[in-house]
């Protein structure tokens, strides 16, 4: 059965740092305030929980003060389908389908990791430095297991030390960026304490683990499994034994649903992004985004965006502009993560003709560098239009040979034909 | 100690602690045949594969639950007496 539309003054797309903290303002106003994630745990990433992972810090603090809240209403466990008109978007969860109604919407989509592939990335025991970290919050054992991380950026050091807390053995964490690069970054987190603060407990945690710099996986091997790695390294190749490869090239910003609602994207540093004004606003009216889904910035600037942009939504520019200069600040942050930490375009040889590019529809590196577009080996190799629909391999075919992925089409995720269906009736009522 | 509870996962009974994800319950599940190796289902052309993202994005995760094809293990959370059918059996694509 279908539930009633449900009309909020503020909807919100995404709960980790940017959503939650925009929420918290808007539920303060006494607004009615709906949140909506597909994850079901609200945190996001950072913040994810699970079984051995309470909430804890800012989260924690976050998640009690939006519980005194009855004006605001949790969606857990749910996608967005697709925007329908007149402000409407159309959301599932495991269960049934419903249409939430928006005053003002607020994109939180956050980002998801860069893969470039690989020979021996579709190895089972292979996934991304933010994936290995978002499995194991979810219970994935790892006790005694070998782990190479690799691929490039702070998320790397945090992935590692989730997995060695939980009893895994960290051989190595492998980064791309030359080594005066990531010394020139190290040495400006002094104007962000509390980043500085993070990296130096990272670092005692890890200190007796290899980081190798200006070094990548150049293939992975094994059977029916992972068991072991390949490693390019300034001094020369290095094999290494492992269970277990985490392998991310950085964050990209989700965009499928601010691309389904026109909002405009800009460029940001070496990605797309949600294009916002100072007030966090879209180019579409009524439609505010925050967070990394307008360019990845970590948790600070995430939180300080969402906040901006609930007082924007809320109409109260002078409680948004006290906190313009504390955004400044972590942007600039951002901007010296990005130059730091770009990637080396040696990285576009890392495919061989036959290393599987599209793992939704295995097509191959070699069939795609045929084309000389995204839309032209999409109609000929049929790359990017799996279950994913090219959100793995669209993000390795911008950088690989520069090319822009077309839109997402609605459904924006896989859909039950059920709730497809039952718009349909909808709308004939 | 985190309380366990069973579930069925290729037609195994096996006991994962509470509060894990399908994902994990099904590397507890592997963990003594094929270690790290967790996998999910087989690509199109056959190729065994196991969660990639761990965050809802890639689909390669995708389990049968319960009768139900489909399903993103890395977001699904267990509940007693679920039946889970991975490609490990190397049966039919999942």
């Amino acid at each position: 059965m279908r539930a009633a539309p449900k009309q909020f003054d503020i909807l919100i797309i995404g709960a980790g740092p940017a959503g939650l903290s925009a929420a918290h303002v808007a539920a303060q106003s006494g607004a009615r305030v709906g949140i909506v994630d597909d994850n079901i745990h609200p945190g996001g990433q950072i913040w994810r929980q699970g079984p051995a992972h309470p909430p804890s810090g800012p989260a924690r603090a976050l998640l009690d003060a939006l519980a005194r809240h009855p004006n605001l209403t949790r969606l857990c466990g749910t996608r967005v389908v697709q925007p329908l008109p007149d402000k409407r978007l159309q959301v599932e969860d495991a269960q049934r389908a419903q249409v939430l109604n928006y005053g003002r919407l607020i994109l939180a989509t956050g980002a998801r990791e860069r893969f470039l592939p690989f020979p021996g990335w579709t190895l089972p025991g292979v996934t991304g430095a933010g994936g290995l970290q978002a499995l194991v919050k979810g219970g994935t054992p790892v006790t005694d297991q070998r782990i190479v991380v690799a691929g490039s950026g702070p998320l790397l050091w945090a992935a590692a030390r989730t997995a060695q807390a939980q009893g895994a053995h960290i051989v190595a964490i492998v980064e791309q960026a030359a080594p005066r690069s990531v010394a020139r970054f190290a040495r400006a987190l002094a104007f962000t304490p509390a980043k500085l603060a993070q990296a130096i407990r990272l670092r005692l945690d890890l200190w007796r683990t290899p980081y190798w710099r200006g070094a990548h996986v150049v293939a992975a091997h094994g059977d029916d499994r992972l068991r072991g790695v390949s490693v390019q390294r300034p001094g020369g190749n290095i094999e290494l034994s492992c269970e277990r490869l985490a392998c991310a090239y950085g964050l990209l910003p989700n965009l499928e649903l601010s691309t389904a609602l026109g909002c405009a994207s800009i460029s940001y540093a070496d990605a797309m992004a949600v294009q916002v004004d100072a007030w966090q606003r879209t180019s579409q009216t009524d439609i505010y985004a925050a967070g990394e889904c307008t360019g990845v910035g970590g948790m600070e600037l995430s939180t300080l965006e969402g906040r901006i942009a609930a007082h924007a939504a809320l109409g109260r520019q002078d409680a948004a502009r006290r906190l313009f200069a504390a955004r400044e600040r972590y942007r600039n942050f951002s901007r010296r993560l990005h130059a730091a930490f770009a990637l080396n375009p040696c990285l576009r040889a890392l495919s061989k003709d036959d290393t599987v590019f599209c793992r939704c529809e295995d097509v191959a590196y070699g069939e795609i560098a045929e084309h000389d577009s995204w839309r032209m080996a999409k109609l000929h190799t049929r790359c990017g239009m799996g279950p994913c629909q090219g959100r793995i391999c669209g993000g390795a075919a911008a950088f690989c040979f520069g090319w822009q992925s077309a839109n997402t089409r609605p459904p924006l995720s896989p859909t039950r034909i059920g709730t497809l269906a039952g718009l349909a009736d909808t709308d004939a009522a | 100690m985190a309380e366990h509870i069973e579930l069925d996962i290729d037609g195994r009974r096996v006991a994962v602690p509470t509060g894990v994800t399908v994902a994990a319950a099904i590397a507890h599940a592997m963990v003594d045949t094929l270690g790290s190796g967790v996998i999910t289902r087989r690509s199109v052309s056959g190729a065994l594969r196991g969660p990639l993202c761990g965050m809802g994005v890639c689909q390669e995760c995708r389990v049968t639950i319960n009768g139900r094809a489909h399903r993103l293990a890395c977001q699904t959370p267990i509940a007693a007496g679920m039946r889970i059918e991975t490609a490990t059996d190397c049966g039919a694509p999942t």
